[in-house]
């Protein structure tokens, strides 16, 4: 067997995190002792029900909602699909499956007058390539990484006066926006921007992005527009509940925050239409069929409580190893580019550029170091691809492909920072002797 | 010695692993990403790679992807599509050796501190009065010194080609030795980026470079038939050619791309007593004797001498041409000494 270096720096939260003592603790009971499908009807069952309904009370606690508006989901992933497919097709009156993939990939879509989407660039593919499969638009973003305000306002403008040129009828004030009103829907087929999804924190940069300010645009040229954010970087560092209350969707992921994998959460807030994506026993208001994954949820939920009673403290102390590593990294290495303002970043996030050097080439250098980090998204092959957000910030390729993202967590420890302080500026020395040869 | 072994996923890299590991090197495992598209070939798809990782989980030995798609496009496909569209006939292999495996990936490897790099390759390594040449690979059927005879000294110092003494029934042996899952996976034929599901080279070309209708035509200029695309036909080609049955075969001996036009004639007019060539390159010192050229990946060598001063291949016999952009390999029995790329233009001091 492999073995891994007893020493490792572990900075790459943003891909996942340790699951906490308080969720693995949780997680235990529901395996061996209480293990019956939630939807039996003896006590053991209703015991299960109960750990459930308790983690949808924590989860609501958490993403500022009402705990019959919280839907358990396989992660951030489905949330995020669930979110865009499942609101499209109920505007569009269709089952999504109905609108078929082609053999080529793209989206075939049934109804002849889609309805508009718009997401920003920076978006995570979860959210990026259902946008673009159901034809919807891209709203760019500043050289700081942060969706473009005066993009959105003319793209909403933009479908607003189109769409006013071609209504025919009176269309509903709430049209739309109702669950199971799709005739209603149906003749919002061109009634502008019906969907528009903004993350909260960008998963490379660690950028916050404006969504109370985005809502505000959308709404001023489409009030009944639907609002979707993926939270799923944020929940470990931002006060999700206040930051995304005027959203109408909204996305977490559990292992970003000290969960396990393969649980997340999707907000739908009772007024919203979302068609489901999985059919079946009619679970979690029929938005998502198919057994609980009960030790998941009720992780989720450990998870989340131990975020809310800490996150204050931790966004303090991570926050200042963070500045330690990037001043120092800053002050020791030549040719470093702070990716955006610290500002406006997450409290775990550090994003870096190094001039004339290959981030794939880093990686190698600091995995034998012990530190673990990563650049921008891998593909599923586990190759570095390029950052379609550091492209959309108007990095150019070269710089770009430098790129190191070293994203800290709750377990971070000061010792962690000084591993990599030490190990990054020998690698990137290492590196560039050869790429100046 | 610490040892970065290229692994394609195929049997043939993964024994290469296999024997380092058990040689006792510190052995690291890396696949390229090249190709990003669809393929049917495969030879950077998803599941090669997956297999890559396997053999490496089973040999112990860490595993890494390297993404070099953006290098690729630029350095082998690209002059692969420009290539066919100034009417040349280029090897992309020998063109992802040359600045891929061999420039780029040695290059990674000495920044990480790597020894050497190892492929699976059928050729050895020779030692000659000190100097380093490839040599052919025991099983001439699966023979690769064709498409590596632009390795330089520089490169063949930090190179090993573990499996090269062994056959290809030699290597599935040593997999299942070894217990590898892909001991019985079928060797890779063609062109890594080009897809046979999409019509193979000629449906590539003709979605990079688009229809070029033309004609062909006869030594006399007499149209015979007429085909789709001139860019993807190549000298002393003779099948899809559209001219029926005919009892004497006729070859490709001329393109014409800025007419349009093909010219066939019989096999004679395709042989040639000189062949122009550019970027001649030697393993070490130039050959001023005679040598064997090899002219495609399994032909037959033939023996010519290197007018290097006139770019020119002097053939003992007269011998067909070569379709400009293919490479030419020179040999010495199994060494290879150097190589060059056929060219279009003969010399006009030796016309005659």
């Amino acid at each position: 067997m492999l073995e891994l270096p007893t020493e490792v720096a572990y900075l790459d939260n943003a891909a996942s995190t340790p699951l906490c003592p308080e969720a693995a603790e949780a997680m235990v009971p529901m395996q061996r002792q209480i293990y019956a499908n939630p939807t039996g009807a003896h006590r053991m069952a209703r015991d299960t029900r109960r750990r459930i309904d308790d983690a949808r009370d924590v989860m609501a606690e958490a993403l500022g909602c009402e705990p019959d508006e919280v839907v358990f989901t396989a992660g951030g992933t489905e949330s995020d699909n669930l979110a865009i497919l499942g609101h499209h097709s109920h505007l569009a009156g269709s089952f999504p499956l109905a609108a078929s993939f082609s053999q080529a990939g793209s989206f075939s879509q049934a109804s002849s007058q889609p309805v508009g989407i718009v997401c920003s660039a920076i978006e995570h593919p979860a959210v990026l390539e259902p946008v673009q499969r159901l034809g919807g638009q891209v709203v760019g973003v500043t050289a700081e990484g942060v969706v473009d305000m005066d993009h959105l306002a003319e793209i909403m403008e933009a479908a607003e006066s189109q769409a006013d040129g071609q209504a025919t009828g009176h269309v509903d004030e709430h049209a739309g926006r109702h669950a199971g009103d799709s005739a209603a829907a149906n003749s919002l087929g061109s009634a502008g921007i019906g969907l528009v999804s903004v993350m909260l924190a960008n998963n490379e940069t660690g950028m916050v992005q404006p969504v109370a300010q985005v809502a505000e645009v959308v709404r001023r040229a489409n009030p009944q527009a639907v609002l979707h954010s993926d939270a799923v970087q944020a929940l470990p560092w931002l006060d999700v509940a206040t930051l995304a209350a005027d959203m109408d969707l909204v996305s977490v992921s559990a292992h970003k925050f000290g969960g396990p994998k393969g649980v997340g959460a999707l907000v739908v807030r009772k007024d919203v239409g979302v068609a489901p994506l999985l059919l079946g026993g009619g679970q979690e208001r029929g938005l998502r069929s198919g057994t609980h994954n009960v030790a998941g949820i009720v992780g989720m939920a450990a998870a989340a409580e131990m975020v809310l009673k800490t996150r204050v403290q931790q966004v303090l102390r991570v926050g200042r190893l963070r500045d330690k590593l990037v001043d120092g990294l800053i002050a020791t290495v030549p040719g470093t580019v702070e990716t955006a303002k610290r500002a406006g970043k997450v409290a775990g996030s550090a994003h870096l550029c190094f001039e004339g050097v290959e981030s794939e080439a880093l990686l190698f250098l600091l995995e034998d170091a012990g530190v673990y980090a990563s650049a921008a998204s891998s593909c599923s092959s586990g190759a570095q691809d390029p950052s379609h957000v550091l492209a959309a910030m108007g990095y150019s390729r070269e710089l770009a492909g430098g790129s190191l993202r070293l994203s800290l967590g709750y377990e971070t420890t000061e010792a962690d920072i000084d591993t990599a302080l030490a190990a990054i500026p020998v690698a990137v020395a290492q590196l560039r002797e050869y790429s100046d040869a | 010695m610490r040892v970065l072994v290229a692994m394609s996923g195929g049997v043939d890299s993964s024994v290469a692993a296999g024997l380092l590991v058990a040689e006792g090197h510190d052995v690291v495992g890396v696949t390229l990403k090249l190709w990003g598209g669809e393929s049917d070939t495969g030879c950077c798809s998803v599941s090669d790679t997956q297999d890559a990782r396997r053999v490496a989980d089973l040999l112990g030995v860490q595993h890494h992807v390297f993404n070099f798609g953006d290098a690729f496009s630029e350095q082998v496909i690209g002059p692969y599509i420009d290539g066919h569209a100034a009417g040349l006939t280029p090897n992309p292999c020998v063109a992802c050796n040359h600045h891929i495996k061999f420039d780029k990936l040695m290059i990674r490897a000495a920044a990480l501190g790597f020894d050497a790099v190892a492929t699976g390759h059928h050729v050895r390594l020779a030692a000659v009065d000190g100097s380093y040449r490839v040599r052919r690979g025991v099983d001439m059927a699966k023979d690769q010194s064709y498409v590596l005879y632009m390795l330089n000294q520089g490169q063949l110092a930090r190179l090993l080609f573990p499996i090269g003494h062994l056959t290809k029934a030699e290597v599935r042996q040593h997999a299942q030795a070894l217990g590898l899952r892909n001991a019985a996976k079928p060797d890779s034929q063609d062109v890594c980026f080009i897809a046979n599901r999409q019509g193979g080279r000629k449906g590539f070309l003709t979605r990079h470079l688009g229809e070029s209708p033309g004609v062909v035509v006869d030594a006399d200029g007499t149209v015979l038939s007429r085909v789709a695309s001139v860019q993807a036909v190549t000298i002393g080609q003779r099948r899809g050619l559209n001219l029926g049955g005919s009892a004497e075969p006729r070859y490709v001996t001329d393109i014409d791309l800025a007419n349009s036009k093909v010219t066939v004639g019989c096999k004679e007019d395709l042989y040639t007593q000189t062949q122009p060539v550019e970027h001649i390159v030697w393993a070490d010192m130039a050959v001023a004797g005679p040598v064997e050229v090899q002219v495609s990946a399994h032909g037959i060598p033939t023996v010519a001498t290197v007018d290097t001063a006139h770019s020119t291949l002097c053939w003992q016999e007269p011998q067909r041409r070569v379709a400009p952009g293919q490479a030419v390999a020179f040999y010495q029995g199994d060494l290879v000494v150097g190589g060059a790329v056929a060219s279009g233009a003969v010399d006009a001091s030796l016309k005659g």
